[in-house]
Parts: C-alpha cells; sequence; structure tokens
C-alpha cells in the first residue's frame, strides 16, 4: 500500500458528499475504468455560487479522497473561485500524496472544473 | 483487531520443523562446502541432503538441480543461460503472454538484442491451447518456457501436451513451476520437461531460496561466472541455511502434499461459496477446477482494486489486487489483460491465497466485511450507478 497522509486516509476512510446533486446545474466527469480512475462531478448554483456540490468515483484511495477533499473545497465558493481550485493546491490540502498517485489530484480539480464549465455552456444556451 | 492474512503467496511463516533445520548452520555448522577440511562436511552433507529432497518433490535425479537465490533467477538462468550457450542454432523464442515478469522482461530485453518472440495467448480462463504452440513453432525456434500454473490466477497450464510439441522437434522446454511445486504433484518425466524452476518461498520455506532443474545433455552459461560451485552453473558460496531450509521445506511439502492440497481445495471452494453466494456482481478469474488449490481470484464488479485492499485492511483482512492502481507502474495485470477481461473487472481483482492459518471460521467475517466493504464502495461508483440505471430503463 502506498504511504499515504493522514489527511488521505481521513478522506479516504470517511468520504464527504458522496452522491450526485438533485437536477444539477452542471456536470463534469473525467477518467475511465481502463486508467483506474473515474470521477462524476455535479452542481448546484445559485447566484454565480456552488451551493452544492456531490460526486461519484470509482478508483483508488487517493481518487477516493481527492473527490472528497475537492468537493469540500468547492462547497460555497463563487464559480470564479472554484475555477482557481488547483490540482497543487488539493494535493497540499491533503498533506501530499505519492509521487505516482498525482495525478489522482488532476483528476479531481478537472472534473470539477468541467461541472462549471458544463453550467457555463448552458447559462450560454439559455442566454443566446 | 483480528487479522486476517489472505495473502500468503506473497509471504508465508517457516514450517517450524524448517526453522530448526536451518539455524545450526548460522552458527556450529557454520562451515564452507568448498573447504578441503571437515569444517565443511557438516554443510555440504546438509547441502546434498537437500538437493535429494528437492529432486524427489520433481522427480529429478539430484544431480540436474542448481540452488539459485530466487525463481526469477533460475528463470534468468534458463533463459538467458540456455540462449547463451547456443547449442541449438535459431532466433525464436516462444513463451505464454501470462508467464512471470521475469521470463516476460528477459524476453523484451532478448528482442532487442534481434531475438523473435512469440507470446502465445491464453483462453478465458488463462489457459495456453497446444494447437496455437503447434503453430507457432519454426524452424528457427530455440526455446519454449511456459508456466506450470499461473502464481496469480492459479489456472493449471496442460504442460504435457505442450512439452511433448517442443520435444518432437527438439526444442528445449522450461516450465516456471514456482506456484505449482509443492501444492501439486510434479514429475519432470511425465511433464516431459528440460528446465523446471521451484522456489522454497513458495511452499513454507524461507526467502531466497530458489532452484533450477537442468536436465541431463541440457547446455547453460552460467550467469554469475567465478568458482565451480553448483557445477559451475552459478558461482559464488552457497547459502546454506537458505538451501537446507529449502530442502526441509521440500521434504514436509511431499509428505503432506496430498493432504495440504485437499485441505485447501476445501477450504477454498468454501470460501468461494460463501462470497459467490452473499455478494452480487462477483466474477471468478482463472479456472474454476484445474486450477493451484490454495488460490482464489476475483472480481469485484464497479470498483476498484485499491480501495477494496484499503478497506480489507482496515478491517484486518490482508489481501493483493491486480489493479493499476496497486502496481508501481500503474498497469493492471498483463495476466488479467491476457484473459480479455474487462478493464473495469481487472481494476476490481482480489487475490486470495489461503497459508497454514487459514480457517473455515474465519469465512463469514471475511464474506461480512467483503459485502458491507464492495456495497460502500459501489453507492459511490459513477459505473454502479450507470449499471442501476441502465436496469431500470431495461425493467
Amino acid at each position: 500500500m502506498p504511504e499515504y497522509s493522514e489527511k488521505v486516509m481521513d478522506h479516504f476512510s470517511k468520504p464527504r458528499n458522496i452522491g450526485e446533486v438533485s437536477d444539477p446545474s452542471g456536470v463534469g466527469e473525467v477518467g475511465n475504468p481502463v486508467c483506474g480512475d473515474m470521477m462524476k462531478f455535479t452542481i448546484k448554483v445559485k447566484d454565480d455560487r456552488i451551493e452544492d456540490v456531490k460526486y461519484l468515483t470509482f478508483g483508488c484511495g487517493a481518487a477516493i479522497a481527492v473527490s472528497s477533499m475537492v468537493s469540500e473545497m468547492a462547497k460555497g465558493k463563487t464559480l470564479e473561485e472554484a475555477k482557481k481550485i488547483s490540482n497543487k493546491q488539493v494535493a497540499e490540502e491533503l498533506g501530499g500524496l505519492p509521487g505516482n498517485k498525482m495525478h489522482c489530484s488532476n483528476l479531481g480539480a478537472d472534473a470539477l472544473h468541467k461541472a462549471i464549465e458544463d453550467y457555463e455552456e448552458k447559462q450560454k444556451v439559455s442566454a443566446g | 483487531m483480528k487479522t486476517i492474512n489472505l495473502d500468503y503467496a506473497a509471504g508465508a511463516p517457516l514450517d517450524r520443523a524448517v526453522l530448526d533445520k536451518m539455524l545450526p548452520f548460522f552458527t556450529e555448522d557454520y562451515g564452507n562446502p568448498s573447504s578441503g577440511h571437515s569444517l565443511g562436511d557438516k554443510p555440504r552433507k546438509a547441502m546434498e541432503e537437500a538437493r535429494q529432497n528437492i529432486a524427489l518433490l520433481i522427480g529429478a535425479d539430484s544431480k540436474g538441480i542448481v540452488f539459485t537465490a530466487s525463481a526469477s533467477e533460475a528463470n534468468n538462468l534458463a533463459v538467458k543461460g540456455l540462449i547463451k550457450a547456443g547449442k541449438k542454432k535459431g532466433d525464436h523464442i516462444i513463451a505464454s503472454a501470462v508467464e512471470h515478469f521475469s521470463v516476460l522482461n528477459q524476453l523484451k530485453s532478448l528482442q532487442k538484442e534481434g531475438y523473435k518472440v512469440t507470446l502465445l495467448p491464453v483462453d478465458s480462463y488463462g489457459a495456453v491451447n497446444p494447437e496455437q504452440l503447434e503453430k507457432a513453432i519454426t524452424d528457427q525456434t530455440i526455446l519454449v518456457s511456459i508456466q506450470t500454473a499461473n502464481p496469480e490466477i492459479g489456472t493449471i497450464q496442460p504442460v504435457e501436451k505442450l512439452s511433448a510439441l517442443a520435444r518432437d522437434k527438439e526444442i528445449p522446454f522450461h516450465t516456471d513451476a514456482s506456484a505449482a511445486a509443492g501444492w501439486m504433484e510434479l514429475d519432470v518425466e511425465k511433464m516431459g520437461v528440460d528446465l523446471l524452476t521451484l522456489a522454497g518461498d513458495q511452499f513454507y520455506g524461507p526467502k531466497g531460496s530458489g532452484a533450477l532443474y537442468v536436465r541431463r545433455g541440457v547446455r547453460l552459461m552460467p550467469l554469475i561466472e567465478g568458482g565451480i560451485q553448483e557445477r559451475g552453473l552459478r558461482a559464488g558460496t552457497e547459502n546454506i541455511p537458505a538451501i537446507v531450509g529449502f530442502g526441509e521445506a521440500a521434504k514436509v511439502a511431499r509428505e503432506n502434499l496430498e493432504e495440504r492440497s485437499k485441505k485447501f481445495a476445501a477450504l477454498r471452494d468454501e470460501l468461494k461459496e460463501s462470497l459467490f453466494n452473499s455478494i452480487p456482481h462477483l466474477h471468478l478469474n482463472g479456472h474454476p477446477e484445474n486450477r493451484l488449490s490454495r488460490n482464489l481470484h476475483v472480481s469485484v464488479s464497479f470498483v476498484e482494486g485499491e480501495a477494496l485492499l484499503m478497506r480489507l485492511q482496515m478491517a484486518g483482512i490482508y489481501v493483493s489486487s491486480g489493479s493499476s492502481c496497486t502496481s508501481q507502474a500503474l498497469k493492471s495485470s498483463h495476466v488479467l489483460t491476457a484473459l480479455g477481461l474487462s478493464p473495469e473487472l481487472a481494476q476490481g481483482s482480489l487475490q486470495l491465497t489461503l497459508g497454514p492459518e487459514s480457517k473455515a471460521e474465519d469465512i463469514p467475517y471475511i464474506t461480512e466485511q467483503l459485502g458491507e466493504i464492495a456495497a460502500l464502495l459501489r453507492n459511490m461508483s459513477p459505473l454502479y450507478h450507470q449499471y442501476l440505471k441502465e436496469e431500470n430503463s431495461n425493467a
């Protein structure tokens, strides 16, 4: 087993915000079973703020901990703030990730950003 | 917390009798078998007794046993040693796609040197079809290497049929029997093999003990050159304690072979029944019957192996997985890929191997824990939610 930080183990064993928000404002999916990790983030946006965020994750211990951490970091943030959440920040908040698990933190931030993009696309369409 | 080891193939405790036999050779009987004086006598005798016991385990002549430090080394001596000796002219090597890395990675290197390699595919249970070997053999083939049983999924190969095809064309046949030795009856004559790899730590002997059986008349070049230990095939002062332990483990394994394999097959089947009866969406990997008695290999659909492994460890249960996240190279097991298993099932694979402390009383706990963990991880798996949606729309 890789050496995971206490923070990673905490989020892995007690993952927060699991599931899908009902009637989501935006959906972001990344990864596939071939690479071993898959994440689906759903967000509820109100007044340009992420009111609720949930995720479904297929993946290793790091992938699950990253999903959980990203959901906590994004909740309550404005879209502009949430867009700035970087994979580096996620890894730092988790007290670091083993070298060969760093790609998991990319996935978490990517999935969140995709959900925001999806929301913004929908806004454009409805505005247009 | 109670702990249950279900990963004995990775490491098992020494048999007590094995340890007792080894201990004097660290202290009182520390001599060098190559010495001209009598301090070397006891170690030398003990080494030859060990050689005899290992030979008996595989129905071989003890003169054919070459000690190594691992099965990996024995596989290297077999493949590179034979090719370097260059007795048979040609540049083509055949192996199966499910060989251990200590065979496969050598073949990759040899390919870079200009050798041609054919990796035979396996069926969905992991077995090589002899017809495929027959088709692959050319007049340039200089070696066929196919394992006796797969260390990961436990499937036993039809070695007798495979070796007969090689023998017809006078091509040397090597088999890596490190997962099989000590767990099933092996006889180098019946199997028709020229080279056979063994490892002591696979049947309760010490780590660092391996051997290669070399049939009389098969010429090898040593990988390690120096003194004339092991008939010049492996230089260096012999690791007498490990060799003695290896020999004793072989003796105990031979004497208890039938009892051990029957006991483990029954226990393994009980565990399998229990898991499959109470946990939905499990998939059995490897052959249902024709497999190593202590091996069970399953895939838990919709979830990933490292997460399973970590959760099971939190419940005191130790397993291994063929998922990409558990490998340093971040690639899922080449064996599972060769079976044609979907990437998702390969990721959710669990290898369970029984050992000396495995008991039926633990099966309910293992079943309950794996069931709960599978449910918990499925609840957060996008693949499982997708499956549920598809089920609902079909209903």
